[in-house]
């Protein structure tokens, strides 16, 4: 065979490879397809959504746009001229109009507590004015208008994009100097409830461990028919749902319920404890809940221990806790690692048991997440204290990834 | 420790038993000397394994006593042994390097680090791994793990070593080699091991003794040749090797032979080994080396008519499966030298046998 | 493991802090310069969706057929259905679809934004009403479509909502456990003559007013000092001396529950709730001293399709016929100020609006709650989380 013929031997096959390879590519993305577009539309597109309403501030600039306009030309340093005034006249009228001098109010109101109604009473007398000077005319309305901290609140306010919210959430704000400082001890709160986020997070992931490891041991170890049988208790609330299991616990835990009953009963306390709407409560039912998450990932790991490893170790001198705490506890380090971060991370945005079982301290991050959505309507702070937990618990990933290797891991 | 004239390692009727039902173990009796390579052979459920996890202390026998060195061991945890083991599948700790592996016995005793070093490197170079100190188990070749794990199990001078089918996980060539290889060290260190395995063929190899397991029992403790030569009944007759059994009734006995009927078929001049008496049933066991194809007539006492079935040409024999005396599975190796009649399927021959290689055993 | 990740969380929070005001510096210096550029889409923006708010409410209701009305639910949502909901179809022909919600003002700001309104009638309370009316979520009501202003409680008539019944905020205790029980606000401040839990609702309103009245303010002044810093101080404080005893409520089925459970010595609640309980051999006792009356209103979602439906169904439940058959269900009073008379007199004694029930009452005065609770919320939630 001569050498051209060899080489377009090659490049003919060369050409029937990858003609047969585009044919499975495209099958293999074909199938991948309609999954990702899937996660891109409910998953990544809703958390970008979420991340730009936490710096979204479109209120004051839609509503006041001539305002905001003439201050953007304001020099920070006196009372804004009669030409700011003028526009807000305008603006305010305009916005009396459309109804939506409540949305500036409100927006105002985060801020600078109090300012709502007198937006409001600002918006109604602005209809009745007429000819200028409005600069004057609006520091009669209120003397607030006179304040250079109102309009350097309204200055800033009128970005379309604000740190306000990201800010609040950490409990900071920015001052009237530009500053960034503390919120008032009084309405400060973020902070301590992240810090309780992550600490009962914490609690609830090394009670599952100490109680989930023994009993995924137990599992593993048994003989296939008790074992069955102890699984199916494992599992059986696993499968009903949070709701039932953690109304369950509120039974329990009542001041007059079975387990105060029982501690009387035995002698225990002399008086009823408060177990509901605490802190201990709260860990509890939450502990009782995400078991099975911290439990499922060790057990599948034990089950892949031969007894042979620990028989290998007994044989060559070590005893029974040695070989248990050198030989078999470091080789079920996949599984406490995933079962751990999987429970810590579903713990962090536990909302339904801290509100029906724990008390007003126990709220965790989602209440309040929940409570600025449906309750308060204010989308922007919720969103804000999302990011915040979200990007916290990315960190929190990334740390222990570092310090655990995520690679090393086995969810079952 | 015992002297040569005492046993190392002594068994009285040990039972064992999991689910206080049956028995896995019945009056095991059983005594392994200082230095001996002792293979436990059996099909699986035999009892082999239980009576080898007794002895290394991860069961506690139900009934009797173990000794070792004059002493009972029933009771005493499985640590305090100071027995080395190999086990199937190797049980090399995952998370620890080979050295890391090789120390654990060596750290768990508290020697000296220096100490350490230089036995688990004697140890690596002993089973020619010298290089693979840093690596881990999973970065090995099957063989590879069992060197280490073999090297484990020495390296803290045990006086005895069990092995659980170690070799049971290697192919066929590598197996072989390390069988060898096995019962070399153990020449070398003179060091006493029970070896547990289902392949006959391993234990005929490396054994000093091999003690045959079934329903267990011991059916015969003997030396390799013995119990291949000279099995004394049909279990172990059929397990270990080949085995032509023929099924009849005692018609004579008389001293070192007998006579054997075969329904319909005649007579088989045999030597008694564990007949009854007159007329009890017994099965004959015949190796299928031991068969002439057409002998001078009168050279063996047991000269019968039997067709050739089946050829099979395997280079240094060649199978050949006769039927005769109404087996049609008998089997008769006819060694391919010079002088070997040339016969086809469906041939009418004779064969022919001494009567002391044909044992008459339990019916079985 | 604890420590690491607490600084880490806090390194992560600061680190976003300071992007978050880099940001915003850069964001100021760049928004001057391109000011003009924003206002001026920001006014071409706006234009149009007040168009389109406009068109929606011009155009005439698609024939859909049924009237969606959202309430409470439970015994509340039952006694509307007996009195209004099955009178309303029985005389029109129209067929009302009843919804349930919790008060999530939420879901009425997503219809109304999205512009895709499937509520047509909706239960709600006073400050939702106000802000819902400042935020453009509700409907301007014509009255004329409805009923004459005067024939209307006080303060009933809203821009955007009309009072549909009267309830209040009292408190109540079980009988059978508390004999001597307590009988004025002062007690169930008093820890010391009543000791015990008790629940309070989630939610500044009635609590604040409460702690101003035990701590000495006359009920009829209560206001004016909520109304200054100092007051909501004051209240706060007042508060704090009962806080960690306080276990808090936010759905009206609770208190009775918690009495029946012997959870609380006493509670708040809305006294149709602890009516109901007492109608069902509960032995509780309400307390009016100091009972919070507070209206319960009907209003309109902006831009829903069927806004002529809606008016006609507001007009038929705001009747004094239709208001007064309400109580005997429920112990909630009317707003039609031609019901009163209407309502049974030994019934009428257990109605808020029953002059010897108001004797001791906090003033209705929705338009402070309005004007403040937003931030006084805040402040209060605040306040519960520390």
């Amino acid at each position: 065979m001569s050498v051209s013929a060899i080489s377009d031997d090659r490049s003919t096959l060369k050409s029937r490879l990858r003609r047969a390879e585009r044919v499975q590519r495209l099958r293999a993305i074909g199938l991948v397809l309609p999954l990702f577009l899937f996660i891109l539309i409910v998953f990544v597109t809703p958390i970008i959504i979420l991340m730009t309403r936490a710096v979204d501030n479109p209120e004051i600039a839609d509503s006041l746009p001539l305002t905001s306009a003439a201050l953007a030309n304001w020099d920070r340093t006196d009372i804004p001229g009669e030409d700011v005034f003028a526009a807000f006249a305008v603006d305010l009228v305009a916005a009396q109009k459309n109804k939506a001098t409540g949305l500036i109010g409100k927006r105002l109101n985060y801020e600078m507590p109090g300012t709502r109604s007198k937006v409001l009473q600002a918006g109604r007398a602005a209809e009745k004015l007429t000819a200028a000077p409005y600069k004057e005319a609006f520091l009669k309305i209120d003397p607030l208008w006179g304040e250079i901290e109102t309009w350097k609140v309204l200055e800033r306010a009128s970005h379309r994009n604000t740190s306000f919210y990201l800010l609040k959430a950490v409990d900071l704000q920015c001052s009237a100097d530009d500053e960034i400082v503390n919120v008032a001890p009084d309405q400060a709160l973020f902070r301590d409830v992240f810090i309780r986020t992550l600490g009962i997070s914490t609690l609830v992931t090394v009670a599952t461990l100490l109680l989930g490891f023994p009993l995924a041991y137990m599992l593993a170890t048994l003989p296939p028919k008790h074992s069955n049988i102890l699984m199916i208790l494992v599992l059986l609330p696993f499968w009903t749902s949070l709701l039932v299991r953690t109304t369950a616990w509120v039974v329990l835990l009542q001041t007059e319920g079975p387990i105060n009953d029982l501690l009387l009963f035995l002698g225990l306390t002399d008086e009823r404890l408060q177990l509901i709407f605490s802190r201990f409560g709260t860990v509890v039912a939450m502990t009782h809940i995400q078991l099975p998450f911290t439990l499922l990932p060790i057990y599948s790991v034990m089950r892949t221990i031969s007894p042979n490893y620990v028989r290998a170790a007994r044989s060559l001198g070590a005893g029974p806790f040695h070989a248990f705490w050198t030989i078999y506890f470091p080789q079920t380090m996949p599984g406490i690692a995933a079962g751990c971060l999987l429970t810590f991370i579903l713990s962090l945005g536990y909302y339904i048991t801290p509100a029906l079982v724990g008390g007003p301290t126990d709220q965790m991050i989602s209440y309040f997440v929940a409570l600025y959505t449906n309750k308060e309507l204010n989308w922007g702070q919720a969103s804000a204290l999302g990011t915040i937990l979200l990007m916290a618990t990315l960190v929190l990933y990334a740390v222990y990834n570092r310090l655990v290797g995520i690679d090393k891991m086995k969810l079952g | 420790m015992g002297t040569t004239n005492d046993p190392f390692v002594t068994f009285s009727d040990v039972q064992k038993t999991y689910d206080g039902e049956t028995l896995v173990v019945k009056n095991l009796n059983l005594r392994i000397e200082q230095g001996e390579f002792l293979t436990l052979l059996g099909p699986s459920g035999s009892g082999k394994t239980t009576t080898l996890m007794m002895l290394a202390g991860f069961e506690v026998p139900t009934h009797g006593r173990i000794e070792m060195g004059g002493v009972e061991i029933n009771n005493v945890a499985p640590h305090k042994r100071n027995i080395g083991m190999v086990f199937q599948n190797y049980a090399l700790f995952p998370h620890m390097t080979v050295e890391e592996n090789l120390a654990f016995p060596l750290q768990v005793r508290k020697v000296a680090k220096d100490e350490i070093a230089k036995k688990v490197q004697r140890a690596l170079d002993m089973v020619q791994m010298p290089q693979m100190s840093k690596r881990r188990p999973a970065q090995l070749s099957g063989g590879q793990q069992q060197r280490v794990a073999l090297a484990r199990a020495l390296v803290f001078d045990p006086k005895l070593v069990l092995m659980d089918e170690p070799l049971g996980a290697l192919d066929k060539q590598l197996r072989e080699h390390m069988q060898i290889e096995i019962k070399h060290i153990h020449e070398r260190l003179g060091v006493t091991v029970v070896y547990v395995t289902h392949d006959q063929s391993e234990a005929l190899t490396m054994s000093d003794r091999v003690a045959v397991f079934n329903d267990g029992i011991i059916q015969q403790l003997a030396k390799p040749s013995d119990l291949y030569e000279r099995p004394e009944n049909s279990f172990v007759a059929q397990f270990i090797g080949e085995n032509n059994r023929l099924s009849g009734k005692v018609a004579s006995v008389n001293g070192k032979s007998c006579g054997v009927e075969i329904p319909n078929f005649g007579l088989v001049s045999a030597i008694p080994v564990s007949v009854q008496s007159v007329g009890s049933p017994t099965t004959l066991s015949l190796r299928p080396e031991r068969v002439r194809i057409n002998p001078e007539s009168g050279a063996y006492a047991n000269q019968f008519d039997a067709e050739v079935q089946e050829l099979i040409y395997l280079g240094d024999h060649t199978r050949c499966r006769v039927s005769v005396l109404g087996n049609s599975n008998f089997i008769i190796k006819v060694a391919n030298a010079e002088g070997v009649p040339s016969l086809t399927p469906g041939q009418m021959v004779r064969v022919g046998w001494k009567p002391e290689d044909c044992r008459a055993l339990d019916a079985y | 493991m604890f420590k690491p990740t607490l600084k880490v969380a806090l390194l992560a929070s600061s680190m976003l802090v300071l992007v978050a005001c880099g940001e915003e510096k850069k964001e100021e210096q760049a928004s001057s310069a391109a000011s003009n550029t924003t206002s001026t889409t920001a006014t071409s923006e706006a234009a149009p969706a007040t168009s389109t708010n406009q068109t929606a409410s011009v155009t005439p209701a698609p024939a859909t057929g049924g009237l969606t009305v959202v309430s409470w639910g439970g015994a509340y949502q039952e006694a509307q259905r007996k009195t209004i909901f099955e009178p309303y179809n029985a005389k029109t022909g129209n067929v009302i679809k009843e919804e349930e919600y919790n008060g999530e003002v939420a879901k009425i700001k997503a219809m109304v934004e999205s512009g895709t309104v499937s509520w047509d009638v909706i239960s709600v309370d006073t400050a939702t009403a106000l802000q819902g009316c400042d935020d453009g979520v509700l409907e301007t009501l014509d009255y004329s479509k409805i009923l004459d202003k005067a024939k209307v409680l006080p303060g009933a008539a809203l821009d955007c909502a009309i009072g549909s019944d009267v309830y209040a905020t009292v408190f109540a205790y079980d009988t059978a456990k508390l004999p001597n029980g307590p009988a004025s606000i002062k007690d169930l401040f008093d820890l010391e003559k009543f000791p015990g839990k008790r629940a309070l609702q989630k939610n500044p309103f009635v609590n604040l007013e409460w702690s101003l009245i035990a701590d000495g303010v006359d009920p009829a002044q209560v206001y004016d000092v909520l109304g200054t810093p100092e007051g909501v101080d004051r209240a706060f404080k007042k508060l704090d001396t009962i806080k960690s005893q306080v276990v808090w409520w936010e759905a009206g089925a609770q208190p009775p529950q918690l009495l029946a459970d012997g959870e609380v010595v006493m509670t708040s609640a809305w006294n149709g709730r602890i009516a109901n309980a007492i109608k069902e051999g509960k032995t509780f006792k309400i307390v009016w001293d100091g009972q919070a009356p507070d209206l319960d209103m009907w209003a309109i979602p902006k831009g829903t399709p069927n806004l002529e439906k809606s008016y006609e169904y507001l007009a038929f439940a705001s009747s004094a016929e239709v208001q007064s058959a309400l109580a005997p269900y429920i112990p909630y009073g009317p707003t039609n100020l031609d019901a009163v008379a209407l309502v049974d007199a030994e019934l009428a004694k257990s109605l808020p609006t029953h002059p010897d029930n108001l004797k001791a009452a906090i003033p209705l005065n929705p338009q402070f709650w309005g004007d403040n609770g937003e931030e006084l919320r805040a402040r209060f939630n605040t306040w519960l989380a520390q």
